[in-house]
């Protein structure tokens, strides 16, 4: 790329390209883009990946079987354990906790909070996690929290916004506990000390996201997810509740009458495995942002495998919704570095255009995610009025520099900071100039189906956060995920506690579920070598790997 | 049909680079970069943490998010010929010639435990629990190694002038990689300390907000519990007409 000549951060053929956008803004500005009917919307979505054809194919075993997902999430589940269930010796318990959380992200970390808040001691909590405590999709979120708790909102009004941008598919029980337990949600997270914006007089400043018909996001800058997660994070370390780092769970335990009593976990430095048994677990893994569905790039953090979902399938749990993906509509596009980076929605919250080669504003800017991201790719590869970058990536401009002419100068340095220091760290200011933009892997929409109460088909089972199915349908709306994992996490935190204090005995913990998965995948003719859950993905150089000894 | 299948494809060729391994026929440009101490070339377009990976290392640590929020990655860096010691985030650090670099995972730092609901917002809160604060010389080493390029030596000084909204809003985008504890000749653990003054902050100088506090109420006395009701007893139909119909008020 070094006989290209760089202006501003682009190759000169990209920013000669630019200058349409800059002469075309007052125009656009004065005439925006109308929103889109149902029918509009449902023609696009024909070229978005959850509708196009490909890319899926039948589940052959386990309780969802003769359903659609994605090849790469098929693939995982029809896939050997990572363990010989006959060599792991289950009669020595490392730990026995009462209530043991799998992962540390805003899910995992708020169960064990409302845990200990609801009478378990800190000694009878075990919170696990694969990566550090923290790293997970929810430290990364930007946009903000919805929360419907403006005279002209109402947690009516937020219901429906998700259950339209969900297709209608959620379960509708789970929404209502997600919007009535939301302003709640964001007063308990201000009592511990979280900085939400605010404008001069102390009043939270709520923006839009796509879908939602009033502004009720409430935000920290463009790092709202890392507010509320160290928030909540060094509350947890003040209460000095046991924490396990680098141990995924690589199976979970069952006892004979079916209940999950536990896991398997595993040193991912030294390899050696722990046995816990608990009497209640809450799964609260994440996503499959690094499964790359469908070869797209990711927004997601490095440790997002899909493993809860693997494990607790095994275990017998029923999934919903994993047919659908989320692709968020703004991936970054250029620089090579960050392809696939988020750019919050909260962008077009401000007032930020999307924009074709031509300088036309072509899809309102608001649409729900799968709808903007459709537009964009029909822009793209239909249309053919994207921008190609110099590795052959198309995408089309979001106008940032909008941003700053509506709310007046210093806005984006005010309130996207993230946004600002990325991308001048590759040399370009987002102040001055649109950024290219195309649609990237973002959220796994469906999960391990829950109740309102992160109950499961599984006694001994609940679950929170994005490994969960039910509440967001067939597509989520922009602020409910980082409330997801705080209402979920803590009505699991509550369940769990209560089921604890009724006295439950639970049975020897076994492997059988993963016998009877084992043969089950032979039964159905499955010979594949493929393992999991795989826990992180692979990008080492191919050709490294071809010349690779595996000695140690 | 098979257009929309053919596109699915183009774009999964598009952004193979990033999405599997990357196969050297493809590469134009290279640099040498030294992982701790070793020789490796890579590709030049990519990010430290890409390079190393190309170069055949699979992390367990030193990789998080890899988009710059969360401190995983803090990488330390020398450049050929020259005695500076830099800082990066490896996610968010392009490659060049000649770098010396070592990733620091993990930052031994003692973490001070309290009960925020039993504190308040003086500076007699920060020396009960950091006292080495007053150790800052202020030689700045701190903010020269933060790779945020945040004011982190500013904070101190506003901290100990009893500032804690300056500093609470100057650290908001701190995330807490450790880097500036590790350089700090005072033994200050700055990322831990502004956690504590932003929470003092945002619990007790921030003000309440009535709008939240109302609604709380009113979801609490089941004010919305008829409309909830109603709603759920429609027909799939009625439910779709009535989000059709529903007022947009965005201004």
């Amino acid at each position: 790329m070094s006989e290209l000549k760089f202006i501003e951060g682009y190759p000169e053929y990209m920013y000669k390209l630019i200058e349409i956008v800059h002469e075309t803004r007052t125009a656009r500005m004065k005439e925006p883009p109308k929103a889109m009917t149902l029918e509009e919307r449902e023609e696009v979505l024909k070229i978005h990946p959850d509708y196009a054809p490909g890319g899926k194919r039948e589940i052959k075993v386990g309780p969802n079987k003769g359903e659609i997902a994605p090849n790469e999430v098929v693939d995982l589940l029809e896939a050997y354990p990572v363990i010989d269930p006959d060599e792991i010796d289950l009669e020595k318990v490392d730990y026995e906790p009462d209530v043991l959380i799998i992962g540390g992200g805003l899910a995992g970390t708020t169960a064990a909070l409302w845990a200990n808040n609801m009478g378990v001691p800190v000694e009878n909590i075990l919170l696990t996690t694969k990566l550090r405590h923290g790293d997970s999709n929810s430290i990364m979120a930007q946009g903000g929290t919805q929360a419907a708790d403006r005279p002209e909102d109402s947690p009516v009004i937020h219901f429906l916004d998700t259950i339209g941008g969900g297709h209608f598919a959620n379960k509708f029980d789970v929404v209502r506990a997600l919007v009535e337990d939301a302003p709640y949600i964001i007063q308990w997270l201000t009592e511990l000390g979280a900085m939400f914006d605010r404008d001069e007089n102390g009043n939270f400043v709520e923006l839009a996201g796509g879908g939602a018909s009033r502004r009720r996001m409430h935000a920290a800058g463009d790092y709202t997810g890392l507010e509320e997660l160290r928030v909540i994070r060094d509350e947890f370390r003040n209460r000095k509740i046991p924490c396990l780092e680098f141990y995924p769970a690589i199976e979970l335990l069952t006892d004979v009458e079916g209940r999950v009593v536990g896991a398997v976990l595993w040193n991912m430095e030294t390899g050696e495995y722990k046995i816990v048994k608990a009497k209640v677990t809450i799964l609260a893994t994440g996503g499959f942002g690094r499964l790359h569905i469908r070869g797209f790039p990711t927004t997601n953090h490095y440790g997002a495998t899909c493993d809860g979902v693997v494990i607790a399938y095994r275990a017998g749990a029923k999934l919903r919704d994993m047919d659908t993906a989320q692709y968020h509509p703004t991936g970054a596009a250029y620089p090579q570095q960050i392809i696939g980076l988020l750019l919050t929605e909260k962008l077009r919250g401000a007032g930020a255009q999307v924009v074709n080669i031509d300088g036309e504003a072509f899809v309102y800017p608001l649409e729900p995610r799968d709808v903007e991201a459709a537009a964009i790719i029909r822009e793209c590869y239909i249309r053919n009025k994207g921008v190609t970058t110099p590795t052959g990536i198309r995408g089309v401009w979001l106008d940032t520099p909008m941003i700053d002419l509506i709310h007046g100068e210093g806005t984006i340095k005010k309130s996207f900071p993230g946004m600002v220091r990325m991308y001048k760290r590759f040399g370009i200011d987002i102040t001055k100039n649109p950024v290219l933009v195309f649609p990237t892997l973002h959220y796994q929409n469906g999960g391990v189906e829950t109740d309102p109460n992160g109950r499961t088909n599984l006694e001994g089972l609940l679950v929170a956060g994005e490994v969960s199915g039910g509440v967001h349908g067939k597509n989520r709306l922009m602020g409910n995920s980082t409330l997801d994992c705080l209402v979920f996490g803590r009505r699991a935190g509550i369940t769990a506690a209560e089921y604890v204090k009724k006295g439950v005995t639970v049975g020897k913990p076994t492997l059988n579920h993963v016998k009877k998965y084992i043969k089950q995948l032979e039964e159905a003719g499955i010979t594949t070598k493929r393992k999991s859950p795989i826990l992180l993905p692979d990008y080492r150089g191919k050709a490294v790997l071809a010349r690779m000894i595996d000695i140690f | 049909m098979g257009e929309t299948l053919d596109i699915m494809e183009r774009i999964r060729e598009s952004n193979k680079s990033v999405t599997t391994g990357l196969d050297e026929k493809d590469i134009k440009h290279w640099v040498t970069i030294y992982i701790m101490g070793k020789a490796y070339r890579v590709p030049a377009d990519l990010t430290l943490m890409q390079a190393i990976e190309f170069a055949g290392y699979r992390f367990i640590r030193g990789a998080g998010c890899r988009a710059g929020f969360c401190g995983a990655c803090a990488t330390v860096y020398r450049k050929e010929g020259d005695y500076k010691l830099r800082t990066a985030m490896a996610c968010q650090t392009r490659v060049e010639d000649g770098m010396y670099l070592v990733q620091i995972p993990f930052a031994p730092a003692e973490k001070p435990s309290y009960d925020i609901s039993k504190e308040e917002a003086s500076l007699s809160v920060v020396f009960k629990y950091f006292p080495e604060i007053a150790r800052c010389v202020s030689c700045n080493t701190c903010t020269k190694a933060c790779p945020q390029d945040l004011e982190v030596m500013d904070c101190v000084q506003a901290i100990l002038r009893g500032d804690f909204k300056f500093a609470a809003e100057n650290s908001f985008e701190c995330i807490q990689c450790g880097l500036c504890a590790m350089r700090c000749p005072a033994e200050i653990v700055h990322y831990h300390l502004f956690q504590l003054v932003r929470r003092i902050h945002g619990k007790y100088n921030l003000p309440p907000e009535p709008n939240l506090k109302k609604r709380i109420e009113e979801i609490k006395e089941g004010k919305y519990n008829e409309e909830f009701e109603r709603i759920l007893k429609l027909s799939l139909e009625e439910l779709k007409e009535m989000y059709r119909k529903r007022e947009i008020k965005l201004d």
